[in-house]
Order: C-alpha cells, then structure tokens, then sequence
C-alpha cells in the first residue's frame, strides 16, 4: 500500500483563522453547542443540589458535598449532597409509601404517566442533551443522538407494557421498592433502562446514580415531577459508593437493579445474599468484533469506529477486542489506522468531535495504565495523531497490536478507547477467541455471509450479537450478559422479568443468623444400621426369600455410577426403616457430574426441539407403566396413602406433558426495535444447571425441576430429596429407556447442603437453583458471587408443587433460559 | 492540475470479491451531516470553496444561447462582489469550477465566457448519448470529438448500462478507453448512472473499471435518473477512490450530481471527501459538484454571513 492517503484532518484546526486562510487549508472550525439554557438552571438551584424525594428537594443538614465537574473543561458545575443511611431510610420509606398507592393503579393509569414522562423529555431533550454531555464529557452529538432518544423511547415502549401488564404479565405482579445503581458512563440511559420496566410494572424506585454524574439523574427526577409522577414513586439519592451498599441493603428494598463493574456487582451479590431481594446485575465486558474476509472491509472499519470509539470506550458492550480474519489482518488494520488519522477528539460540547473527554482523572490514570503495561509487554500501540485540547480529560484513539491471548491488555477490561487486535485463522478459531473471556455481553460479526454470520451469531457467548453492526440499542430488546457480564436484561419483555415475581408469591424476608460460611455443608458419613432395617421378602414356591438387594447408585454422564468415596447413607421410610442405601456423593462425584453434564450439553442445545419433545412425552409414557410401583415408593417414603402416591404419579406424568411441549414453544421471538431488518431474540439454554431439590414430593418436585431446564436444552447435575431419593433414582432406568442421551441429567445422591456446595462454587456452572433452608440459600448467592452465576432458591419456604401456579408455569421457563438478541440488519436494494 | 489518470490494464481481481454492505453504508451516510459540521467564517469559506468546485450545469432541451449565456456569467461571478468584498475574498478569482452543457451548446459557451473574460472557466460538455447513452459507440465517439472539437475540455460520458448489469466489465473497459482516447486533452468524467446500476456492487465494480481505463472523474449520475447524487452511492465511489489511489497513486476525482440542492447538504458533502478521502480532495481537481440551484442558495448563506439578515431571492443575480 502506499502512504495514507490523507493528511490528517484534525492537524489543519490550528491555521489560520481568517476566511482567507480557511479556503486554502479547508479546516474545521468550532461549532459549539450553547450551554447557557444549562448554566441557568444550574444557577436556578444556585449550583447547590439536595436529593429529590417525594417530588420534592431535601437539603439534610451537615451533610458533606461533592463538587461535579466537567471534564471536558475541568469547570466545577455544581455541588452535590453526600447522602448518608438517614437519607437512604428517608427515600426509601417515601418509595414504600407511594408504592401502597402506585403498584395498586391500573396499567393504564401508569401508562399514562409514563407517556406523560416520555412527552416530557422530549420537550427538554435539548437541556437533558447538554447537561449529560457537560457532566459526563461525552460528544453531544452521542447525547443528542443517541442517549436522549434511546431515553424517550424507553419511556414510549414501557408506557405500552403498562398498559398490556394485565394480559402480557398475567400472574406476575410488582417486586416491591426498587433500588437503582447506575454507572457515569450512560448516566441517563441505563438509568431509564431501570425505571421504565420498574415503574411501568408497579414498583417504586430509589435512585443512586453515580458519584461523577449525578445532575442528569437530578433533572430528570424534576421533570418526572413536572410531568406528574406521583411523590415517592421516583427519587433520587447522591452520594458516594457506600452509600449504594446502604441502599442496596436497606431491609424494605425488594429489588436491587445495578449497572456497573463486575467487581461491584460481585459486592452487592454478597451484600445482599439470604435477603430474598430480587438482583439483576448487568457487569462488565470484552466484547468481540469478529472481521472475516467475507465483510465489507470499510464497513467494518467504521464498525470499529461504532464499537470503540463510541463514548471514548465507555461503554460496557465496547468492542474493544477486533478479532480479524488473517487472511486480510494488515489490510483491515492499516484502513483501521487511516481511518483513526480522521478521528477528532475535544471539548463535549463542540458539534464536531468523535470522541469527548473521560469521566475522571481516575479513568485517565487506569487507561494509561494499561496501555503502558501493553507498551512494557512489547505490543505496538498505534494512537490517532490528533491534537488533543490543552485541558481536560482526553485521550487519543488507540489501536494494540503484537498481543495475544495471554496479553493484559486483552483479558482486561479497559473502559476506555483502546482497542486490542488478534488475528484468526478460521470461523471455529474465531468463536473459540470470541468466548475465551469471562465477559458475555456483546459482540459483532462482520460478513456478507449470511450462514456464516448466523452461526457464529449463535455460537458466541454474549447477550447481544449485531450482525454487520455494534453498540446498537433499543428499549424493545434486552440487554444483558451471558457469564461475568452479569443476569437479567434491561429492556424487551424478556426485561420486566427482573421488576415482577409470581402473583401468587411473597417476597421471602428471612433471618438467618451469622453463620460460617466456610463450614457451610460439613458432613460426616453414615455408618451400617442394624436396628431399623427394613425386612424386605419375596414368596416364591411358597418359600419365603430376602430379597435380593437393590443396591443405588449414582447416575451421570448416562451411566450408573459409584460414588468416588464409598460411603453411603441410609433411605428412611416414613415409619424409620431402613428401606435401601444410596452413596454418598462428594466434591468428586460433583466434578465429574459436572464434566459429563458439559460433554452433553453442547449437543443436547443444539438438538431440535421436536427430539427434546419426544424424548419427554416418552419418559412420561413409561413413567405410567410403572405407576404401581412409584406409587408404592412414594406412600413407603412419605407415609401418604397408595392413592395419594398414584395422584402424585399422575401429576408428575402430567408435568412431564405440560414440560414436554414446551420444548419447541419457547425459542424466542422477533423483537420490534427500530432496526431496519430482524432483531431475533433467542431463548438459549443457561448451560450447566445445579438443582437442589426439595424433600417434599419427592418424585412431582424432581420432575417438576429437572422437566423445565432440559427441555430447554440445559444439562444439569441434580440433587434429588435427601430424604427420598429412591423416587429419582427409579427414574434414571426411566431415563435410560427414554433415550435421553447420556449426560443430560445427573443424579447425585448424599448430603444436599454437601453436594450444593460444591457445585455453587464450581466455576463451570452456570446457573444454580436450590429449595433448601434460609442458611443454604444465602450460601448459595453469596458464593455464586465469584463467577457471576445465576441462582434461583427458596429462602427456606416451601412452596405447592401440586399448585399449577406455583408448581409450573412462566417462572420455570423464565429461569431455565437467557435471552441473546441477534440483530440482524438488512438492505441491498437501494435504486431501480 | 496534477498528472492525469493515464489508466491500467484491466483487472477483475480488483473489484472481484468485494463486498458492499448497503447497512452500514447508509449508517456512515446518516452519520457525515451529524460528525461535522462549520459555523461562522469556516462556513463562508467552505462555501466559497464549494463554489470552485460547482460545475454550473444546464441540461434541458429547452436550452438556448440566451439562457446559456447567463450560467457562463453566472459561473465567472458567482458571488456579489460587495459580498466578496466585505470579507476580502474579491481578489481570489473565485468563479465556479465550470460550466456544464450539451455538446450542441459549448460553441456558445465558448463565445460567452470569453464576453465575460473569463475563457479560464472550463467547459464540461456531456456525451455519449446522454442521458441513457442508448446510441451506437461510433456516434458516442463522434459525439465526444465534437464536443472537444468545439471547445470543452471536459467531457461527461455516461457509462453502458447494459454492460454494467450484464456483468461484460471487460466490454465496458474497452468502450471507456475508446472514449479516453476520444478526449485527448480533455478530461474524462464517467457517469456511472448508479440508480440505475442495481446495487452498490455494481457501482463499486463500475467506479474501479472507468478507474482502470483512465477515468479523470467519477460521477455519480446524469440527474436524469430517479436516484442521484446520495451518500451511500458517494461513499461506495470514494472508496473505491480511495483503494485505486493505493493501489496504483493515480488520484481519480469525486463528481456527485443531481439532487444537491442546499449550501447546508453542500458542506456534508465537502466534508465527507474530507474525511474519507483527505484535504486534496476538496479543490476543484478532484472535487466537484454538479448542480444547477446549489449556487443560488451558497450566494444566499454568504449574504447572511455578510450582513446577518436573510436575503430575498430578488437581490441576488439569478442563473
């Protein structure tokens, strides 16, 4: 290639300024965007804010200030209160008033409202714009663009889910009092993302935005008001980090929704396990930018531009790692590098720049870091030569090159512009880097081949996949991640899951006492019984014979197996005999459950769902070919009559029926964004599952877990009733001739708490669900903190299997899969 | 004006396996109006180099000397010399970047630019049967060797449709080279005629064939077709601008036509050669745009910018 073929364009803004010198050079000038609108309501609140509570600013006394800054400039904007626990107790009491009122008003009342808020914005976009821009140093043109709309139509779309709850969300009802923790990197969107579905579905909401970009959050609460949201339903709290940890933990909040990094949210995980809050946590990220030689390469330049660039990286789904096909690496790289010398970067609010300014010094200090630590680790770092201002917080484009898997700079999130560049040598290497992170948040595919694009689309880890596109959004589609980017989604229906809980349900409020966590699930084995056991006999020719033992043993990877320490432990009937033994599993049987459970789930997701059908509808089939005898089980096990044991058998055979068609009814939707093409929401399986089962209905509660997280396509590693495990144990012969393909469910008898353990520490699990006590469940969330996992548990209630409400149903489905959003673009006809 | 294009052998791996994603095409066009954009004396003067690069255009079968003779004094004072005066721009020689008119009008040209003094301003005639270019090649030829005969020293060819949607590259290479021959002196400007091209494709694989075979200028479209000068097309064209230059260092100029209407649309236009393709390609040796209102409303913005009150259409000489 020869030399670039542009001087660059930001190098010519220092000529001349007079009309003269401008026609020769042809240079940008300044084209800011006016602020005073901003300055007076600034000046309007004497640059002094308070929290806004019930529709009302409260300045509490003595409390310390924070000065917001821009750091564009550097300029002080105003100060800022910083709360302490009396002001979370006080906001949080106002929001649980309002919420007596609020969640009780109909669809429609609330719609209303919301729609009211979203005429609202818009009547102020221009102030909301600017003020954002000022307060956080990002472009203007990406707050007036970007931000601010995706703000008003977030607000549009959940007027329309208030509206329809009664018929879209029937059987769910509000969570309660929401607390929100947003970042400073969307301060108003992702804000908007937890308010919109929270008050569109009833609940009320605390606020704490960030400590760097608290204003827009302030003036948004002030037009809710204007536009007529009732006080309490919508307030704000500044201050700084601990204090999210008091709002979080505050006894009457019923939801925490966080944005932020995976190490906060890995805190508030901890912080609130065993409470029976309701948490969504949407985390960090190293998104991926896949570019095959199939793309058009400059579309995919600006691609990279959209991915990394966009509010100076800034954005938790950055595509800050380009994986590039190695056939065209250096040429897609040095038009990458052309591209970057055509980059502007300056003050927020000129009309004319790429990038702003970072949030904070602190910011600056850590992406400096990092690329130095790349520049010691021997990497070539490329960097826009633009002229960067005087003052303020700004940093040049940056493009690493020379680094590999093992490569800080590549594992690390940087929150900054600073993009990492690794080539790949085919399609199954490409995913096989796309996934080699602990992130799952986005990522994008760059070809003009569609099957290619599509396979890899699904193959990929991440809540959100653009095609031949990055960083786009819309309140009609999740957002979201797989693995440490957190759960739950913002936006789409698949998000007002995180705002509701079964109608039937009470939010669980358990005491646990301080417990050792590290002792959590000790157990000692049992040792031979002779007093109790049950004598069991056969008649044969008139002569009577003990029966031959049965001897239980484990089942995974599709096959019986031993437990790895020969320990067992004795099965009660309800009478205190000694019915048979089952081993007793360990942190060993637990590894290699796991193992097998992961060898089978790749095929069993992939499976059609038609086979997944089948093989459910068959297990039922022989299910009822042996309801005599399950029916015995259950009635020696529980004490129940023979005929509650077969009413039990038919229920369970009814579930797996209800479960069985599920499997192909459930995939997902198209999703109604503003994309010009399809935004395909696909409900994927979890991964590996960990279930805990209860004791109660020993066989309905098994099926009823087990049914759902298979047929949509998960593989799990099960813990049946420690008390009765024999019921699930039957089944695996069950399973066996049901040719459920080995792997897919794995039995692991013993110690509940014992087996829980470990495989809510495993690593490799992806989602764990446990009905067990208070103790156990807080184990569970907070140890799940580590890798992000998803957890669903009890808080030690029980609950009705039998019910249809509480035993089947949405919640089932909701927690056995994770919504990824492919977006997929479309156009080629553009003329005659 | 720099080396010409002389033109390279064809070659259809340079164009064979590219792909064009109209998507993020029109993203990047939505984009160029809201990235960048000059306020104050950056827009006056970007306006007055836009007016350098204006090739001032009449195309209608109604044209007669009379109308003709007021683009071509139009074309050399474009703008009202009190307003050039009051920000000193009078003595740059600012005129348009030509004038362009059918092969039966440039005698004319020739005779009223020369009343005006100002011979300077090129003359750009079309040729080749336009708009549809559906006549034989020995009159396309005939037609362009009158045309230079008479006295334009550009030539606007429109390209063979038929052989674009076909797939004959190779065909239309060699027509394209007969018309360069033609020229001689002249400059060649291919008229790709892209609305009616099918695809962007297409378009990118017709751009880089005139390219090859010694094309001066690319442009968009005659004006005549129902799609004309938009950013998605401009965007394919420049870059496939761009990826000729590196490949062989010829710089092949940029002429969007039909449809720019706006001083404002003008600037994003500017401006996007700017950004895909650098500083040089902002003058008139490599930029310029077809229209035939565009100068009234320039002339318009530079009143506001002179006095700060909005012009009546009345005080500004018309085309």
């Amino acid at each position: 290639m020869s030399a670039a073929v542009a001087s660059s364009a930001c190098s010519s803004t220092n000529a001349g300024s007079d009309i003269a010198s401008i026609f020769d050079t042809m240079s940008y000038g300044p084209a800011p965007e006016a602020k005073n609108v901003v300055d007076a309501w600034l000046d309007d609140h004497d640059r002094k804010f308070g929290h806004f509570i019930n529709n009302k600013w409260v300045h509490p006394e003595g409390r310390k200030t924070y000065t917001t800054k821009c750091p564009a400039t550097g300029e002080d904007l105003a100060a800022t209160v910083q709360g302490e626990q009396e002001d979370v107790d006080l906001a949080v009491s106002a929001a649980k008033t309002a919420y007596s009122s609020w969640s009780k008003t109909s669809g429609h009342y609330r719609a209303r409202i919301l729609y009211s808020i979203a005429r609202h914005c818009q009547k102020h976009m221009r102030l909301l714009s600017v003020l954002e821009s000022m307060d956080n140093g990002k472009p203007f043109r990406e707050s007036r663009d970007a931000d601010v709309p995706i703000i008003v139509r977030h607000f549009y779309h959940h007027a329309g889910w208030a509206q329809l709850m009664d018929s879209e969300m029937a059987g769910w009802k509000a969570a309660g009092v929401v607390g929100a923790i947003v970042p400073w990197n969307f301060p108003l969107m992702l804000l908007t993302w937890k308010v919109c579905p929270a008050l569109a579905m009833g609940n009320t909401v605390v606020l704490k935005p960030a400590t760097y970009t608290r204003l827009s959050a302030l003036l948004l609460a002030e037009i809710c008001a204007e536009a007529g949201l009732p006080p309490g339903v919508f307030n704000v709290i500044t201050g700084g980090g601990a204090m999210g940890s008091m709002l979080a933990m505050h006894t009457d909040v019923d939801k925490v929704g966080f944005t932020g990094s995976t190490q906060i949210g890995q805190v508030l995980r901890r912080a609130t396990a065993g409470t029976g809050k309701k948490l969504s946590l949407e985390l960090g990220g190293k998104s991926p930018v896949i570019v095959f030689e199939s793309a058009d390469l400059d579309t995919a330049v600006e691609g990279v531009v959209d991915a990394i660039w966009f509010n100076q990286g800034q954005v938790c789904s950055a595509g800050s790692r380009l994986l590039v096909q190695e056939s065209i690496f250096d040429t897609f790289l040095s038009k990458v590098k052309e591209r970057m010398t055509h980059l502007r970067v300056g003050d927020s609010l000129d009309k004319t720049m790429d990038m702003g300014a970072l949030v904070d010094e602190s910011q600056m200090r850590t992406v400096k870091e990092y690329v130095e630590s790349a520049r010691q680790e021997g990497a070539e770092v490329f960097q826009a030569p633009c002229e960067l201002p005087k003052k303020g917080l700004f940093y040049p484009p940056t493009l690493i090159t020379g680094v590999q898997t093992v490569s800080t700079v590549v594992v690390e999130e940087i929150f900054g512009p600073v993009a990492v560049a690794l080539p790949f040598r085919t399609a199954k290497e490409a995913v096989a880097l796309g996934n080699n992170t602990m992130y799952g948040l986005g990522s994008s595919v760059w070809t003009e081949n569609v099957s290619l694009a599509m396979e890899v689309a699904i193959s990929l880890k991440a809540g959100s996949v653009w095609i031949n596109a990055h960083n786009l959004f819309d309140a009609a589609a999740g957002f979201g991640g797989y693995k440490q980017s957190g759960f739950g989604r913002d936006g789409g229906r698949e998000g007002l899951f995180e705002y509701v809980r079964p109608a039937w349900d009470q939010r669980a409020k358990p005491t646990v006492a301080d417990f050792d966590l590290k002792k959590f699930g000790e157990t000692v084995a049992e040792r031979p019984t002779i007093s109790n056991n049950a004598v069991i006999e056969v008649q044969s020719n008139g002569i009577k014979l003990p029966a031959i033992d049965h001897t239980y043993k484990m089942y995974y990877g599709g096959a019986q197996k031993r437990p790895d320490a020969t320990y067992v432990r004795p099965v009660l009937s309800a009478n205190g005999e000694v019915l048979a033994h089952v081993g007793e599993g360990n942190r060993k049987d637990v590894r290699n459950a796991v193992e097998a459970a992961h060898k089978a789930a790749p095929g069993w997701g992939k499976r059609a769902a038609h086979n997944r059908a089948q093989i459910v509808f068959y297990m039922a089939e022989n299910l009822e070919l042996r309801r005599e005898e399950f029916a015995l089980r259950i009635s020696q096990l529980t004490g129940q009559t023979l005929d509650e044991g077969r009413h039990e058998v038919d229920l369970a055979v009814e579930r797996l029926f209800y479960w069985g068609s599920y499997a192909d009814k459930y995939g997902g939707e198209v999703q109604e964004t503003t994309l010009y093409g399809a935004t395909v929401k696909i409900h994927e399986p979890v991964g590996v599952i960990g279930i805990a089962c209860p004791d109660k209905n020993p066989l309905l509660g098994f099926v009823s877990l087990f049914a759902p997280a298979v047929i949509r396509g998960n593989a799990i590693v099960i813990i049946p009733s420690e008390r009765s495990p024999l019921l699930a144990l039957d089944l695996y012969q069950v399973f066996d001739t049901s040719d459920l393909p080995g792997g897919v469910v794995n039995i692991l008898t013993g110690n509940r708490d014992h087996l829980t353990k470990y495989l809510a520490e495993h690593q490799d699990v992806q989602s764990m669900w446990y009905f067990g006590t208070a103790e156990g469940s807080k184990f569970v969330e907070y140890v799940s903190a580590e890798n992000v996992k998803r957890t669903w548990v009890s808080y030690g209630k029980d609950r009705d299997w039998a019910d249809k409400l509480q035993g089947q149903g949405e919640e089932f489905l909701y927690q056995s899969i994770q919504a990824k959003n492919i977006w997929i673009p479309m156009g080629d006809i553009f003329a005659n | 004006m720099a080396s010409r294009n002389p033109g390279v052998e064809f070659d259809p791996s340079w164009f064979e396996t590219v792909h064009v994603n109209l998507p993020g095409i029109k993203r990047r066009a939505e984009q160029l109006g809201t990235r960048r954009t000059v306020k104050k004396q950056w827009q006056a003067a970007w306006l007055l180099r836009i007016t350098t690069c204006i090739d001032l255009t009449t195309l209608s079968g109604d044209d007669t000397p009379s109308n003709v003779q007021r683009i071509c004094f139009k074309a050399s004072r474009p703008i009202r010399q009190d307003l050039l005066e009051a920000i000193k721009m009078h003595d740059k020689g600012i005129t348009t970047g030509a004038v362009c008119v059918y092969p039966n009008r440039v005698a004319d040209c020739v005779r009223f630019l020369k009343a005006a003094g100002a011979s300077h301003i090129p003359i750009a005639s079309v040729a080749t049967g336009f708009p549809s270019g559906q006549v034989p090649l020995k009159t396309r030829l005939e037609e362009i060797r009158q045309a230079v005969d008479d006295g334009a020293s550009e030539i606007d060819i429109v390209i063979n449709r038929h052989y674009a949607l076909t797939g004959k590259w190779k065909e239309l290479y060699e027509e394209v080279c007969a018309m360069r021959e033609a020229c001689g002196e002249a400059h060649l400007k291919t008229i790709l005629a892209t609305g009616e091209l099918g695809s962007l494709t297409n378009v990118y694989k017709a751009s880089m064939v005139c390219m090859m075979a010694g094309a001066d200028f690319i442009k968009t479209s005659t004006g005549k077709e129902g799609v004309n000068a938009i950013f998605p097309v401009a965007l394919v064209m420049v870059r496939a601008i761009r990826e000729y230059f590196h490949r062989t260092g010829f710089k092949v100029g940029f002429k969007p036509a039909g449809g720019i209407r706006t001083a404002k649309d003008s600037l994003t236009w500017m401006s996007m050669m700017k950004e895909e393709l650098g500083d040089e390609w902002t003058k008139p040796n490599l930029f310029r745009i077809g229209a035939s209102g565009l100068m009234g409303d320039i002339e318009r913005q530079i009143f506001h910018f002179v006095t700060g009150r909005y012009a009546a259409a009345h005080e500004l000489p018309m085309a």
